[in-house]
């Protein structure tokens, strides 16, 4: 066992936060400098763990927005109000701090671009944060396969990583981005303005015959209403990848 | 809030798996005794909110397994789940 042990346990390492960029006013990515990172593929998790003065510690799983490709590791985190980690994260932490994590974790919501595709991402709010380091990782690895993302946002100031998915959307075999907003919308809006269906995945989802690989992230109550509307349209469940966030425990 | 809403999948607690089999779980499959399905780990039911985590079948919600972490033990309680199928090391 001690063989196994040595092969499997992951460790708790510290990464030091290098720069906190405030992507929308409750969510903030970090970027960390962690020394002798052994790489992730896009779609994985880390836990971070917090530790109080009297010894109390916390943990919590969160998605790495970094690319596999990218020098630094960074996560995106949502904070949650009462949220004892994220609103530490969100709130507190600053350039300088350590933060103790373990990682990367998770092998099966995971796109390599050997995977192949095209690949269908539709993310519901903070859900978009692993279906970023994928759509980094297919920009990084200039993949020719088609790549869209779906993404659900109350409003057009929710929307995480705005000004890079106009930005790469508008590259040459850039992504292809489809937003919905849900709640409120900004004038002149003439994009979707509900929430994402049977209707609006017929417009958007690549046809079933192309073979996909589809990934969704989102509240519990989006990601299976959206795998069964996909399954319902021909793609075969294995297919079609889900991560639920529940409800978020903060 | 309802019991639909408190579920997350298998991917919420790899970390916790990997402490109790040595390896990443998320992608190991995992047969379902209540149904007959096979299912990848990360694809099913958990509930995190009890004492542990539970893990149920995606199809049918049987209890698959259920993993208790206390200071000095991991209790892994069998459920339905009718055989884990592993990665050999690589």
């Amino acid at each position: 066992m001690a063989r196994a042990a040595v092969r499997g346990r992951l460790s708790w390492v510290l990464g030091e936060v290098v720069e906190l960029i405030d992507e929308t006013s409750r969510v903030r990515t970090i970027v960390l400098d962690v020394p002798d990172w052994p790489g992730h593929r896009a779609g994985q998790h880390v836990d971070v763990r917090l530790t109080a003065e009297d010894g109390y510690q916390a943990q919590r799983s969160y998605s790495i927005a970094s690319a596999p490709e990218d020098e630094r590791l960074s996560l995106t985190v949502e904070g949650i109000p009462d949220g004892e980690v994220s609103s530490y994260l969100v709130g507190e932490l600053r350039v300088g701090d350590m933060l103790e994590l373990r990682g990367p974790v998770g092998g099966y919501f995971v796109w390599d671009v050997q995977m192949g595709g095209p690949l269908l991402l539709i993310g519901g709010g903070s859900g978009v944060v692993p279906l970023m380091s994928m759509l980094r990782h297919h920009q990084a690895s200039a993949a020719m396969l088609g790549a869209r993302l779906l993404y659900s946002s109350r409003s057009w100031d929710d929307v995480i990583y705005r000004d890079e998915l106009e930005r790469v959307t508008s590259s040459t075999n850039g992504p292809e981005v489809v937003h919905t907003l849900t709640r409120s919308q900004p004038p002149g809006w003439t994009g979707y303005t509900r929430r994402v269906d049977s209707q609006m995945l017929a417009e958007t989802a690549w046809p079933a015959s192309s073979m996909p690989s589809a990934f969704i992230c989102g509240p519990t109550p989006f990601v299976e209403s959206v795998a069964a509307a996909l399954v319902i349209l021909g793609y075969p469940p294995a297919s079609v990848k889900t991560e639920r966030f529940g409800p978020t425990g903060g | 809030m309802d019991s639909d809403a408190m579920r997350v999948d298998g991917n919420a607690v790899s970390g916790i798996l990997g402490e109790v089999f040595f390896q990443e779980m998320t992608a190991a499959r995992i047969a379902c005794g209540g149904c007959g399905k096979v299912e990848a780990v990360g694809a099913e039911h958990v509930y995190t909110q009890a004492p542990g985590i539970v893990m149920r079948c995606c199809h049918c919600d049987s209890v698959l397994l259920v993993v208790a972490h206390t200071e000095q033990t991991y209790r892994i309680g069998l459920g339905k789940a009718r055989w884990l199928e592993l990665a050999e090391e690589r």
